[in-house]
């Protein structure tokens, strides 16, 4: 019994959190890969741009629930997803066509990509500032929990409850979905290969009659698809301020780049990785070892490796560690 | 201009952080302009100039060295032989998998031995009288020095970073040095026993006098009445006159610690702006330009490029760390919850891409224009704001939206700035000067 209730504990505590935080990381990653495999740069404007779309769901939200609309039991984000990506997506192409392009046709070194992203971060995070404010808020309505913890309890009789909250159902199960599009579209679609092949070789892709402007667009509007998403699930479980998204810039740039940068399937495991190492060294065991262990040789301490404050400090360890090692991430993605 | 129209007080504050940004705009632009490598680390930098600061002037907590000092010693002592340990490994067996996972077990197993051996004594002096100290303190004296060793400890922290970062790419070398910047802001931010964490540090010493000292200082009074003699004399009540005096001590009192502050920050700029400028045209410049243009070549002409670049990598990040101390040095206060990448990173890099990047004086200019109007961005926009919606009722949502949100274009206005630059202008307002002989 005690068995089953650390299992219940781990999973409470641990998988189901990771699962749930890595899914958004991935999204993200996924969609700093795609930049960097086909536009060819780091966009540093990442978060803010994830922060953009959100902040569009946010806003079609309160006007779905000002006309009354909702899905019941579902929050009535999911409704207004749709309209958030069109908005993101007209705003990337926006910024693509009067800030990247210029410096796409100039073949600028990615330094000077990086650079300019930075300027579209600065914007993006005024936009969205001066838009909605840097306030913290929440925007989820609907039913909170499929399964409560004292619920739980009491069908199982337990001694550990196993909380499931419907925003990590929701997240985990749409990021499977759209993940397993987006490699379909990616291996199977003719539309797809030729984005393969362009992040490959640009000349040869050029040569077998590939059109680039089609192949921007077309990861514009991925990108802003990904980005919507993710920044939505992640406000949806969490809460959405400016400056948090800001900072998940950097787990989701370890998580690319661990995964193998340019590589979307090393990036959508990337996310995991770095999900699960920040929660597994930070959390305390003392609970687990309780039940695992006989009552003789219970520890004393937390039993936990690294206080949570390091929870971002773990990322970019194994982020460095990773650069050292590996530089070509653990999935091959592009040589340095 | 400010003075004018606001407070000589907040110029000369506008001023004081102006020269502190163009020092670190000079370290910046001393690895991106001489050397071409981009470091996103300033904030880390900065900030481990502000620790110095705080390590160098505090008085030491006797009573917390009693109770942990013995712990902490013993715990770098264990982080030295780790070091040791390794370095004895890397050099006498052959590169191979026994070799690398050895030193992975040795560097777990020396994390956990540290941490568990440390922890009473970490606790031991964080409980030490924790709402005035809960730290080991420093060592007593005057802050001036540590703006050497905040270069000192900038430098040590460059060249570790720059042994493991150095080889990667430059947009890599980007994220790497920003994600381990906030690596270090974490430490210093969590380990209450060395810098009091997110409960920061006040009350640091100063290299200026008091401005409470100097309003009963006779000669001070004196000075304030000389400058202030015409405006004083037509005030003809003897005690009216002795009121606005004292109202005039308080108010130059303030102006002249900022004038001492701006003095003391003066002589460190007019100082390396010299070193910068003599490095910039010595042939060790001319070979860093060399290398930053065709490393391939250069290396071929038998210089060390990752010698080099490890050498302006430091040097740069020492310029930022004095920078840092300085910082802390005219607040007065160490607040490490206060260090974020938008404004110690990215603010800078605006600097020095706006202000010329290879070029000295660019990058002073760009430290001073920048700040400026990082600082008035807000009095600006909100003027405009009320100057395009003059005609708008003040209750209309839209223009009360916009004025509660005036603080944010800033940012819009630096986005912008930078964007600009980089497509009209892309080697700033005074570009690089290459002087062929």
């Amino acid at each position: 019994m005690d068995f089953v209730n650390a299992i219940i504990l781990l999973l409470n505590y641990i998988f189901i959190p990771a699962l749930t935080y890595g899914s958004q990381l991935a999204l993200g990653a996924i969609f700093v890969t795609l930049i960097y495999g086909i536009l060819r740069f780091a966009n540093f404007a990442t978060g803010d741009m994830m922060s953009f779309g959100t902040m569009a769901t946010i806003l079609f939200t309160w006007y779905f629930q000002f006309l009354g609309v909702s899905l019941g039991v579902l929050p009535t984000a999911l409704l207004a997803i749709p309209f958030g990506i069109i908005f993101m997506i007209l705003y990337m192409l926006l910024i693509d066509k009067f800030v990247f392009k210029y410096y796409r046709h100039q073949k600028s070194p990615p330094v000077q990509f990086a650079m300019v992203s930075i300027g579209v971060m600065f914007v993006t995070q005024a936009v969205v500032r001066i838009i909605i404010g840097p306030a913290d808020r929440r925007f989820f309505d609907g039913e909170k929990f499929i399964i409560k913890a004292r619920e739980f309890k009491e069908i199982t009789g337990l001694n550990e409850g196993l909380a499931l909250k419907s925003t990590q159902v929701i997240t985990i199960f749409v990021t499977i979905v759209l993940v397993s599009l987006l490699f379909w579209f990616l291996n199977r679609t003719k539309t797809g290969k030729s984005m393969k092949a362009y992040s490959d070789n640009e000349d040869l892709a050029l040569l077998s009659g590939i059109d680039p402007k089609k192949i921007v667009l077309v990861t514009w509007v991925i990108a802003g698809i990904l980005a919507t998403i993710g920044g939505a699930l992640y406000g949806l479980d969490k809460s959405f301020k400016p400056f948090t998204y800001f900072n998940n810039m950097l787990p989701i740039f370890a998580a690319a780049i661990v995964g193998g940068i340019g590589n979307p399937f090393g990036a959508f495991l990337g996310g995991y990785v770095i999900a699960f190492s920040e929660i597994l060294l930070t959390y305390a065991y003392k609970k687990f070892f309780m039940y695992v262990l006989p009552v003789s040789m219970e520890p004393e301490g937390l039993v936990q490796l690294l206080s949570t404050d390091y929870k971002f400090a773990v990322s970019f360890s194994i982020l460095v560690i990773v650069l050292l090692y590996r530089p070509s991430g653990i999935f091959k993605g592009k040589v340095l | 201009m400010v003075g004018i129209f606001q407070s000589w007080n907040i110029a000369l504050s506008i001023f004081n952080l102006c020269l502190i940004s163009a020092v670190m705009t000079m370290g910046a632009n001393i690895q991106w302009g001489y050397a071409g490598l981009i470091n996103f680390g300033i904030m880390g930098y900065t900030a481990l100039g502000g620790l110095a600061a705080v390590l160098i002037s505090v008085d030491p907590v006797q009573e917390a060295w009693r109770a942990g000092g013995f712990d902490i010693l013993m715990a770098l002592w264990l982080i030295v032989v780790m070091v040791l340990v390794i370095r004895f490994i890397l050099k006498r067996f052959e590169k191979s998998k026994i070799r690398t996972y050895s030193i992975a077990a040795i560097i777990i197993s020396g994390i956990l031995l540290i941490r568990f051996s440390a922890e009473p004594g970490i606790e031991a002096i964080e409980a030490v009288d924790p709402a005035k100290t809960g730290f080991l303190g420093g060592f007593g004296l005057p802050i001036v020095f540590s703006w050497i060793v905040g270069a000192l400890f900038a430098g040590g922290l460059a060249f570790i970073v720059g042994k493991v970062a150095l080889g990667l790419r430059a947009d890599y070398l980007a994220i790497a040095t920003l994600l381990i910047s906030e690596i270090v802001i974490a430490i210093i931010k969590h380990e209450d026993w060395l810098t009091r964490g997110v409960k920061n540090v006040i009350g640091l010493k100063r290299p200026a006098p008091y401005e409470v000292d100097l309003q009963t200082t006779d000669w001070f009074i004196n000075l304030v009445e000389k400058f202030n003699s015409g405006k004083l004399s037509v005030i003809e009540n003897l005690a009216d006159r002795q009121a606005a005096l004292n109202q005039l001590v308080i108010e130059g009192s303030s102006v002249f610690v900022k004038l001492c502050y701006s003095g003391l920050f003066l002589v460190v700029v007019i100082i390396l702006l010299i070193l910068t400028q003599k490095a910039l045209y010595s042939p060790w410049g001319r070979m860093m330009r060399a290398i930053r243009d065709n490393e391939e070549a250069a290396n071929a002409m038998g210089k060390n490029v990752v010698k080099q670049h490890l050498l302006i990598f430091i040097l740069g990040s020492a310029i930022v760390g004095i920078a840092g101390a300085m910082l802390v040095t005219q607040d007065g206060l160490f607040t490490p919850g206060s260090y974020r990448p938008m404004r110690y990173t990215f603010l800078i890099w605006v600097m020095v891409i706006v202000g010329g990047s290879g070029n000295n004086f660019g990058a002073i200019l760009g430290g001073f224009v920048v700040w400026f109007l990082w600082i008035e961005a807000a009095p600006i926009s909100l003027f405009l704001i009320n100057f395009f919606t003059a005609g708008i009722p003040e209750t209309n949502a839209l223009k009360a939206h916009l004025i509660e949100s005036v603080p944010y274009f800033r940012f819009l206005l630096m986005g912008l700035g930078l964007l600009f630059i980089m497509r009209y202008r892309p080697k700033g307002i005074l570009p690089e000067k290459i002087e062929i002989k």
